[in-house]
């Protein structure tokens, strides 16, 4: 149990130090390096919790899809990193009470939780324990079998919107040469090659 | 006293005796396999090779590291030194963690997780962040447009890949790399699935950053990509790590497809021959077929990469996945 609470005590502390260096760090790709680690411990909490499958899809979506991304963003761009600063007290207010909605929000989770204790366990699909079914197999009950509905339709609602993004940005540039894999393969030879008779001294 | 001996120091001996046991031969592999790759080519230019270092040349990788290590370890004034460092050590330390979850035979792993595919597919797909650091904290153009190429052809052939991975947990109905091994007996995945193994295996090639895909690193237009400015250490912590990943792609791939420890036919002189031994056999066998392709193959070019991992692989590995998924169903072959 010790190292289990030491471990935890490790990745927790490591969470909130490098989820300020985030916002301190001068540098946007450090802050991205900084909030890939975080993403890292928190797959850590996850599996001390035993969420083993949700510690790895934390890992291969956030850290190995998503964060990719945004340091792919934030390396490319050129940015005085003095000016970025300036706005700072600027957007205080909207963040502190941006920040002041969570923590409410938070504490009422909590708060429901030690005030009534009891409807902790009916609001939501009843858990299977550890040792009956592998957490991968209860998420899969869940989602697909319970709320097999409503995931559909929210995989509708991310296509739709995946759709849109690409909708968006596609532009097509004039006076590119693209290669038509299907024109190359389809191109019979009397349409590339023309024999003709040359005589001698005139030309083509 | 009593219980802190017996519950955390000898449990932890155990766990770091059996880490040695797996990342000992793992690096020593390293080297012969880079020996393996030069000997290959060789042969397939009708060269010699190396041969000159110990008998036929064995000991050459172990002279080659011997001579790197001996060399200044260079850091760029423009580098950022932190980032710069620790890419080189993000690309090894993953290399090495991934096969703690690799089934060697039954019951012979370090970690036998529930979702050992997952992990796999998790630090495979980190692999990218050392490279796309080291290219960063270069502060030079060439590791920079390394960098881009990669972590875009990285991100790309993973999508197929987890497709790919998709279809054989439907036939597997476990995420445990021992299961996936087991559900094997008999018939391989990769005849029943062969689509999907030759999609993986391209897809690793490209994962690996492997020639035809090697365009992180061509030499002839980047001279040598994300590896420009690193020399010494860092250098060689690159190139080990670079031939452990392929050896846990071949791995993984051996598992996924080939049936991992199992020997083709479950009858007399195959099964007396112990399932690591197997294992090895078609590691091997994959590696080749890596170092085949680096003597066959000219480089893609970069649209081209693009297009055959989203216009070709993609819907391919999403087809078979749905023809996989209504086979299953259709035939009731779901397993229990």
């Amino acid at each position: 149990m010790v190292l289990q609470e030491i471990t935890f005590y490790l990745f927790s502390a490591i969470i909130v130090a490098s989820g300020v260096m985030v916002i301190a760090a001068r540098n946007p790709v450090h802050s991205v390096l900084f909030l890939i680690l975080a993403f890292f411990n928190a797959a850590g909490l996850f599996i001390l919790v035993g969420a083993e499958f949700l510690a790895m899809i934390m890992v291969i979506v956030y850290v190995g899809a998503v964060a990719v991304l945004f340091l792919f963003v934030v390396m490319m761009l050129d940015i005085n990193y003095v000016e970025l600063r300036q706005g700072f007290l600027n957007y205080l207010p909207i963040g502190a009470l941006i920040g002041f909605i969570l923590l409410v929000e938070l504490v009422f989770v909590l708060g429901t939780r030690f005030a009534t204790p009891e409807t902790v366990g009916a609001t939501g699909a009843p858990i299977p324990p550890l040792s009956e079914m592998t957490n991968t197999e209860a998420l899969g009950q869940v989602l697909y079998t319970r709320y097999i509905y409503l995931f559909q339709a929210s995989g509708m609602v991310l296509l739709v919107a995946m759709i849109g993004a690409i909708v968006l940005t596609l532009r097509e540039r004039g006076g590119v040469r693209r290669q038509s894999i299907a024109r190359q393969v389809a191109r019979r030879r009397d349409e590339a090659v023309e024999v003709r008779k040359v005589t001698p001294g005139s030309g083509i | 006293m009593d219980s802190l001996w017996s519950g955390y120091v000898i449990p932890g001996l155990l766990i770091l005796a059996q880490i040695l046991a797996v990342l000992l031969p793992v690096m020593i592999a390293v080297a012969f396999v880079v020996y393996f790759e030069r000997k290959v080519l060789a042969w397939m230019a009708l060269r010699r090779g190396p041969n000159i270092v110990g008998p036929w040349g064995l000991m050459q990788s172990f002279a080659d590291f011997l001579k790197v290590f001996l060399k200044e370890t260079i850091i760029p004034t423009g580098a950022n030194k932190v980032v710069f460092l620790a890419a080189p050590l993000v690309t090894f330390i993953l290399s090495m963690v991934a096969w703690a979850v690799i089934p060697f035979g039954p019951g012979l792993v370090v970690a036998d997780i529930n979702v050992g595919i997952l992990f796999l597919f998790a630090i495979s797909s980190l692999g990218v962040y050392g490279i796309i650091m080291a290219g960063w904290a270069s502060n030079s153009r060439y590791p920079f447009l390394g960098a881009l190429r990669s972590s875009a052809q990285m991100v790309s052939y993973e999508v197929s890949m987890g497709f790919v991975i998709v279809t054989v947990l439907l036939c597997v109905g476990s995420l445990n790399l021992s299961a996936i091994v087991e559900a094997q007996r008999g018939l391989w995945f990769a005849i029943p699935l062969f689509p999907m193994f030759v999609i993986f295996f391209i897809s690793a090639l490209a994962e690996t950053n492997r020639h035809p895909f090697d365009l992180p690193e061509a030499e002839s237009e980047l001279v040598a990509g994300y590896m420009v400015e690193y020399s010494s250490v860092p250098f060689v912590l690159f190139f080990l790590g670079e031939y452990a990943n392929m050896m846990l792609m071949s791995a993984m791939t051996a598992v996924l497809f080939l049936g991992g420890w199992l020997p083709p036919l479950d009858i007399a002189p195959f099964n007396w021959i112990p399932g690591p031994i197997w294992l090895t056999a078609k590691i091997v066998l994959l590696l080749f077929v890596f170092i085949w392709v680096r003597a066959t193959f000219p480089r893609y070019r970069y649209d081209q990469l693009m297009r055959l991992g989203w216009k070709v692989f993609l819907p391919a590995s999403l087809l078979w996945v749905v023809i996989t998924a209504g086979a299953l169903v259709a035939f009731d072959w779901f397993p229990k």
